[in-house]
């Protein structure tokens, strides 16, 4: 285990020293020390390394997240995991607004909740949280799954794509196109696997599923000519 | 003319509305058949002071010229020598702008490439990501950062030698994208991580951050994940330029992008292009002064765009306080969009050569704003590179004879003095003295 403390190497050094470690490095397991909240934590790393950050963060911690597996031993501000796209990043505490945006692959698990916009544009992430998600959560969201164990806020999914959102308690309101779906037996399945990648205990059965209703896929003309 | 005394006493003749002209009238009637606006590419296509209301002075007895063919007149520019460990030396101010793969064929990113690559210049993506063809082919290539984020990636992130952070453009400052379902084919699709065929928005804000204060950390992350080796670019849209360009600064940018109105875009509604944002004349001079209080001209540089067509727009760009230009519509010109060679297949489209706009439906047929393999094989991306490189080699003659003339021996050395105006309102926008005047209205000192 390599420690770094952030306060006294500072930030470039950090991620400088992350991204030098290569596919088969055996240097695979850091500890950073002395987070503070500071920004940009273990961003762009590319290697298959698990980095412990001992605290919380600021914005876009673990953001265009490759390989690696980021575990924040805290709570994160906004933009974690931001455009992630492989790997696996998991957040002990909550997570600040934006929380795996425009993700297109990998996973994020929140551990508590997550505020406004979470997952908004994701493009093929995997986002469990265990907690509640705030208002306008997977805005414009493309593809990839949002698993939510508690409630959900406002306008959840307006303008959602083929994103598939999941969750297990309320909804206050579904955005413009976002729709209550059937939860068929694949979809089951596939949550499955989330609740069980995420740690979570909860049973699919629990869920309901919310999709597009693909209304606002093609402008609508009336062009009777 | 005479009067009409034709159905017995005398009628008034009929006249045509100013108000309510027969475009405007068959606009009308279009929106009420169909119930949608108009979608269009390109930029504003209706009047504004522009260049053409600027003229140099030239060399007289006070001022005198360089020698027209021998005399050297540097071209090159540096961008990104504030924070970027690796700046990027172009050897001419005349870059191309970002224009997406999607709106544009794959073989029409792979000319901008060539065409740019030969003159010495950069090229740059746009919304959808970046394709091999023009990564292969441009020497240097600066990958946008859009808030649609299709296609973004780290690795690409990497590859690129500058990242420019589009907050607007100014077709449409405060507007998002649009791609019509007949242009995504598989691949187009594929990158944008969306289903094939449906009608593609990018969102008008980018989805993790909000106002400069967040920028700023945005712009630490980039330069983390890059190791701070690229330069940072900020595109505004011509709004407020002189607090848009003093909050770029101050967030951290290496070189700040300002596109006036008249710029192109792929696809926007067209009263957006057509009312709103400033014309670029009126925005130069606007974000020179906020680098100037801020002690940033040259240190952060400034590139400009939108109905740039000439060495003598070039020019009077640099004249104004510019690093460098950037050129869409101009260029898409070069590589033969608009060419009444297809005057026929033009009419066929219910429009004609040079008014050609409806690049988001993907019939191009020069074969260049389309995804359709047909039309796309009608373009030739070795010729277009050749085309580009030489027109972008007379707008640099053209710029060098003008600089020449002003008695300089770089387009940088171009000043505001070198100016006159021949409107009063391009004079006032431009703050050049009106022709034959020593006076613009705004003039510190002076009254109205
Ligand atoms: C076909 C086309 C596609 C464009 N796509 C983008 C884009 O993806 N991102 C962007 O920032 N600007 C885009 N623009 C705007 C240009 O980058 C640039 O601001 C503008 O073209 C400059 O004005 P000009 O066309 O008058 O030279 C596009 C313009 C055109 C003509």
């Amino acid at each position: 285990m390599q420690t770094f403390d952030l306060e006294a190497q500072g930030l470039r050094q950090l991620n400088a020293t992350l991204h030098a470690q290569a596919d088969d490095t055996n240097q695979t397991a850091w500890e950073v020390v002395n987070p503070r909240g500071s920004h940009a934590i273990a961003v762009g790393l590319d290697a298959p390394i698990e980095v412990n950050v001992k605290g919380s963060t600021g914005y876009y911690c673990g953001g265009m997240n490759k390989q690696a597996t980021i575990n924040v031993h805290g709570s994160v501000g906004p933009g974690v995991a931001e455009n992630m796209m492989s790997g696996m990043v998991v957040i002990e505490g909550d997570a600040s607004q934006y929380a795996g945006a425009t993700g297109h692959g990998g996973t994020l698990v929140i551990k508590g909740n997550a505020s406004s916009r979470c997952g908004i544009s994701m493009k093929g992430i995997d986002i469990i949280v265990h907690g509640n998600i705030g208002h306008m959560s997977a805005f414009m969201a493309q593809s990839g799954n949002l698993v939510v164990c508690g409630d959900a806020g406002e306008a959840l999914g307006d303008s959602l794509y083929e994103a598939k959102l999941f969750v297990r308690g309320s909804v206050k309101s579904l955005g413009a196109d976002c729709i209550e779906k059937e939860m068929r037996p694949e979809h089951t399945e596939i949550l499955r696997d989330l609740l069980e990648r995420g740690g979570c205990d909860a049973k699919p059965e629990e869920f309901k599923r919310y999709g597009s209703a693909r209304q606002l896929y093609n402008f609508n003309i009336d062009n009777a000519y | 003319m005479k009067d009409d005394n034709s159905h017995g006493a005398p009628r008034t003749v009929p006249i045509q509305s100013a108000t309510f002209t027969n475009p405007i009238n068959a606009e009308i009637r279009r929106a009420a058949a169909t119930g949608i606006y108009d979608i269009r590419g390109g930029g504003a296509k209706r009047k504004l002071p522009h260049f053409d209301d600027l003229l140099f002075l030239g060399a007289s007895i006070s001022r005198y010229p360089l020698e027209g063919y021998r005399e050297k007149c540097e071209t090159s520019v540096t961008l990104g020598t504030r924070f970027a460990s690796k700046p990027i030396k172009l050897d001419i101010p005349v870059t191309i702008a970002g224009m997406s793969f999607g709106a544009l064929s794959g073989p029409a990113k792979e000319a901008l490439g060539r065409g740019a690559t030969l003159a010495g210049t950069s090229t740059t993506t746009g919304d959808g990501g970046m394709t091999e063809e023009e990564r292969g082919h441009s020497n240097k290539l600066v990958y946008q950062y859009l808030p649609s984020r299709y296609g973004m990636n780290p690795d690409d992130l990497r590859r690129c030698d500058a990242i420019e952070v589009v907050v607007g453009q100014g077709a449409k400052p405060g507007g998002g994208g649009m791609l019509l379902g007949q242009k995504i084919s598989d691949r187009v699709a594929e990158m944008r991580n969306l289903p094939k065929g449906i009608d593609q928005r990018s969102a008008c804000r980018h989805p993790d951050w909000t106002g400069p204060d967040d920028l700023e950390i945005k712009i630490l992350e980039l330069r983390e994940i890059t190791g701070w080796e690229k330069p940072i670019y900020i595109k505004v849209g011509g709004a407020r330029p002189y607090f848009d360009t003093t909050l770029a600064v101050k967030a951290g940018a290496d070189v700040v992008v300002l596109d006036g109105m008249q710029g192109g875009t792929a696809a926007t509604q067209d009263v957006f292009i057509e009312n709103v944002g400033q014309p670029i004349l009126a925005c130069i001079r606007e974000a020179v002064r906020a680098l100037e209080d801020m002690g940033m001209h040259r240190e952060v540089q400034l590139i400009v765009s939108g109905g740039i067509r000439t060495g003598a727009d070039v020019a009077k760009c640099m004249a104004m306080g510019a690093d460098a230009v950037a050129i869409g519509t101009a260029a898409l010109i070069a590589l033969g969009d608009n060419d009444p060679k297809w005057e026929a297949e033009y009419n066929a489209l219910g429009t004609t050569a040079g008014a050609y706009d409806d690049w988001h439906e993907g019939q191009d047929p020069a074969g260049i704003t389309t995804q359709n393999p047909e039309l796309m094989a009608r373009f030739d991306p070795i010729e277009g590179g050749r085309r580009l490189n030489n027109y972008l080699k007379v707008m640099t003659l053209e710029a060098q004879t003008i600089a020449r003339a002003c008695g300089k021996n770089h387009l940088h050395n171009l000043e505001p003095e070198d100016l006159c105006a021949l409107t009063l309102e391009a004079a006032a926008m431009a703050k050049i003295p009106l022709a034959g005047t020593d006076w613009y209205p705004g003039k510190p000192g002076t009254s109205y």
